[in-house]
C-alpha cells in the first residue's frame, strides 16, 4: 500500500459517516477507516458484505465432530478393551468427547478465519494511521491520484475533519 | 416490587471516549506499595503451598487424611471449587453478549481473568491428588509404545477433554478481547513498552476490515463458549453421578453444578470487584447497577441451588432407597452435620437477603454476602464429596475424614496462586474493557440534536 492518500481525523462519528458517504457517491473505491471502537453507523455506511469467518466456524466445528468421534472409535477399536459391558464403540460416551473436540476446534479455526481476513498481525506500519484512532478519534483515509486526493482533502474539510494530512 | 423492574439508572456524567482511555490506562501504571506488600503475602502463601506439596512428595499421599473408602478429599473437593469459580466469567462474557446484556461490560473483563486463572488453578488438583505427579501426562490419550489408550467411556476422561478443551477456549476469548485494548495501551505508552504491546495486539489497527471479521468472530466464540460452559460443569458433575455412591447417583447433578457454579463464580466476582474498584478508583466504570445485576445473578442461581438441594433430600426420601435415605440423613445429622449446615447456611439462606435493593446496591453488604457464598460453595463441594464417600452401603465401609495439614496447605497456596496471576494481571492488562466500555457511551456527534441517532443504538 505504497499508494499516496489523504487522512482526515475526524472528532464526530456522523462527520465521519457523512464523509465515508460522500466519498462513495463520488465513487472512491480505494478507501479505509479507523475507528476505536466498531460503530454499526460506520459498518452501514461502508456496507460491505457479511464477513466469511461463519465458513471457518462451520469448517472448523464440523471438522471437530468428525475428529473426536473418529478419534474414541479408532483408538477404543485398536485395542478392544472391554469395560462396564459396554459396547466396545458406545455412542453415548463418546458424544461428549466429539462436543468438547467440536468447541475446540471450531473455535480455534474460527480465530485463525479471523486473523487471515483481517490481515493480522499486522507488525509494520498502516498507512495513515494514527494513535489518536485508538482514543477517541475516528479516521477516513482515501488512496488515489492527485486529481482524486484532492477532492478528497475538500470533502474531508467540507465534512468536518479537525484536520486533513497527507500519507 | 417495583424497584425490581426498574433498573438503576447510569451513573451521571457518562465518561467520554478520551476519559475511558486514560482512566483505564492508568490503572497500569507502576504500583505503589499496597501492591506489593499484598503480592509479598500472596507469594508467602504460595510458597507453603509448594511445601506442602513438596512433602507430599517426599513422604507419599500418606500424609494427607485419605483413608479407605475416602480417597477423594479436600483436592477434589479445591478441584471443582475452583472449576466452579470458573464459570460465571463466561456466563459474563458470553451468554450475556448473546443476550445483549448492556451491563456486562464494565465488568467482564475482570469475570474473564478470573475464568482463565482459576481453571488454570483447577487443573492442578488433578495433578496434586495423583500423589505420583509425574504420571500426568497419562491421562491424555497420546500414541504410545504399549498401545493403550483412553476409556472414553470414564467420566474422568471426559473431564481431561472438558477442562483442557475450557481453559484453551477461555483463554483464546481473553487474548482475543484483549486485542482492541492492548493497542490502545500500546498507542499511549513509549519505548520497549510501546513495542512488547504492538507485539501482543497483533499490529491491531482499528481498520474497518479488521473490525468487520473481529466482531463476528467475537460473536461466533461466545456461541462457541456458551455451550461449553454449561457442558463443562455438567461433564465436572458426571465425574461423581456417574458413579453408584448414594448422595452421587442422580439425573439433577448436571443442572445442579452448572447453577452452582455460575452461583459461585458470581461471587468471586464481587468479591474480586470490589477492592479492585476502589484500588482503582473505577467508581465511574464499575458503578452501583452493575453490582445490583451481579446480585441479582447471584439471586437467582442461589435459588436454583437451594431448589436442588430441597429436590435432593426430598428424592432421598421419596425414592424409598435405605441407602440414599441414610445418607442424606447422615448428611443432614450425623457426624458432617456442620458442614452440610454451613453449606445450607451461606448457598441458601443468607443469599435471600439478596431480595432487598437496599442491600444489592450496598457494596459492603455485597462482599460480605459474597464471601459467605465462596465459603459455602467450598463447602458445597466438601459435603457432596466427603459426605458420599464416608457414608456407603456397608457399616463398617463407614469413616471420618478430617484434612490434614499439607491439604489445608496446598488449598491456601492454590488461593495464593490465583490472586498471584490476577495482582500480575491488573499491572500489565486492561482490567476493564476499554473499547466495549466506550461502544457503550454515547458516540461523540457534532451537534445534539443531529446526530441523536448514533448514542442510542445501545
Amino acid at each position: 500500500m505504497s499508494a499516496p492518500g489523504v487522512v482526515g481525523v475526524f472528532g464526530h462519528l456522523d462527520s465521519a459517516v457523512d464523509a465515508v458517504e460522500t466519498l462513495k457517491a463520488r465513487g472512491y473505491a480505494n478507501y479505509r477507516v479507523y475507528s476505536p471502537v466498531p460503530r454499526p453507523e460506520l459498518a452501514e455506511a461502508l456496507a460491505k458484505k457479511e464477513s466469511p469467518v461463519r465458513l471457518f466456524t462451520l469448517f472448523g466445528a464440523l471438522t471437530g465432530t468428525a475428529f473426536g468421534f473418529f478419534y474414541a472409535i479408532a483408538t477404543s477399536l485398536d485395542w478392544p478393551l472391554l469395560t462396564g459391558g459396554k459396547p466396545i464403540v458406545s455412542w453415548p460416551p463418546f458424544i461428549v468427547i466429539g462436543f468438547e473436540t467440536t468447541i475446540l476446534i471450531g473455535s480455534l479455526v474460527t480465530v485463525a478465519g479471523m486473523f487471515l481476513l483481517a490481515g493480522l498481525p499486522k507488525l509494520g506500519r498502516a498507512p495513515g494511521y494514527d494513535p489518536r484512532f485508538s482514543d477517541d478519534k475516528f479516521g477516513v483515509v482515501a488512496f488515489g491520484g492527485p486529481a482524486q486526493l484532492a477532492e478528497a482533502r475538500e470533502i474531508f474539510g467540507h465534512c468536518g475533519a479537525e484536520e486533513v494530512k497527507d500519507v | 416490587m417495583a424497584t425490581l423492574a426498574t433498573p438503576l439508572p447510569a451513573a451521571a456524567p457518562e465518561p467520554t471516549y478520551a476519559e475511558t482511555n486514560r482512566d483505564v490506562i492508568a490503572t497500569l501504571r507502576p504500583p505503589g506499595r499496597k501492591y506489593f506488600v499484598g503480592m509479598a503475602f500472596v507469594l508467602a502463601g504460595l510458597a507453603f503451598g509448594a511445601f506442602s506439596w513438596g512433602w507430599q512428595l517426599r513422604y507419599g499421599l500418606g500424609v494427607t487424611a485419605y483413608q479407605p473408602p475416602i480417597f477423594w478429599g479436600t483436592y477434589i473437593t479445591c478441584f471443582v471449587f475452583w472449576v466452579g469459580i470458573a464459570h460465571s466469567g463466561t456466563l459474563i462474557s458470553a451468554i450475556l453478549l448473546l443476550f445483549r446484556s448492556g451491563w456486562r461490560t464494565a465488568v467482564y473483563r475482570t469475570a474473564e481473568a478470573m475464568t482463565v486463572f482459576a481453571v488454570m488453578t483447577a487443573g492442578l488438583f488433578p495433578v496434586l491428588h495423583l500423589g505420583r505427579a509425574w504420571y500426568a501426562y497419562w491421562v491424555f490419550p497420546y500414541p504410545n509404545f504399549r498401545g493403550v489408550w483412553s476409556n472414553f467411556r470414564s467420566p474422568l476422561v471426559w473431564d481431561v477433554f472438558a477442562i483442557s478443551t475450557y481453559l484453551t477456549v477461555s483463554s483464546t476469548f481473553l487474548l482475543m478481547g484483549l486485542i482492541p485494548d492492548v493497542a490502545a495501551v500500546r498507542d499511549q505508552a513509549a519505548g520497549w513498552r510501546k513495542k512488547l504491546y504492538g507485539l501482543v495486539s497483533f499490529g491491531w489497527k482499528g481498520s474497518d476490515r479488521e473490525w468487520r471479521h473481529f466482531g463476528k468472530m467475537y460473536l461466533y466464540l461466545a456461541g462457541f463458549a456458551t455451550p461449553l460452559v454449561l457442558s463443562v460443569h455438567s461433564v465436572v458433575s458426571w465425574d461423581f453421578a456417574m458413579a453408584i455412591v448414594p448422595g452421587w447417583h442422580a439425573t439433577i447433578f448436571a443442572p445442579y453444578f452448572v447453577a452452582g457454579a455460575i452461583f459461585s463464580g458470581c461471587g468471586m466476582v464481587i468479591t474480586i470487584l470490589v477492592p479492585l474498584r476502589k484500588a482503582f478508583k473505577l467508581e465511574r466504570y464499575i458503578q452501583i447497577r452493575h453490582f445490583d445485576s451481579l446480585a441479582k445473578v447471584c439471586l437467582l442461581t442461589a435459588s436454583i441451588v437451594a431448589y436442588s438441594y430441597a429436590i435432593e433430600f426430598f428424592m432421598a426420601w421419596y425414592s424409598g432407597n435405605p441407602f440414599e435415605r441414610s445418607s442424606f440423613y447422615n448428611r443432614a445429622f450425623g457426624q458432617y452435620w456442620w458442614a452440610t449446615w454451613i453449606m445450607l447456611t451461606c448457598n441458601a439462606f443468607i443469599p435471600q437477603l439478596l431480595w432487598f435493593q437496599k442491600i444489592r446496591t450496598s457494596i459492603k453488604a455485597l462482599f460480605v454476602i459474597s464471601i459467605f457464598i465462596n465459603i459455602g460453595m467450598w463447602f458445597e463441594r466438601f459435603v457432596i464429596i466427603v459426605t458420599g464417600l464416608s457414608h456407603e452401603y456397608e457399616p463398617w465401609q463407614w469413616s471420618y475424614y478430617v484434612p490434614r495439614w499439607p491439604e489445608l496447605g496446598i488449598t491456601l497456596g492454590s488461593f495464593c496462586w490465583f490472586s498471584m496471576w490476577f495482582l500480575l494481571f491488573i499491572k500489565f492488562f486492561p482490567s476493564i474493557a476499554i473499547s466495549e466500555v466506550k461502544e457503550a457511551l454515547p458516540a461523540p456527534v457534532r451537534a445534539a440534536g443531529a446526530g441523536a441517532g448514533a448514542g442510542a443504538h445501545r
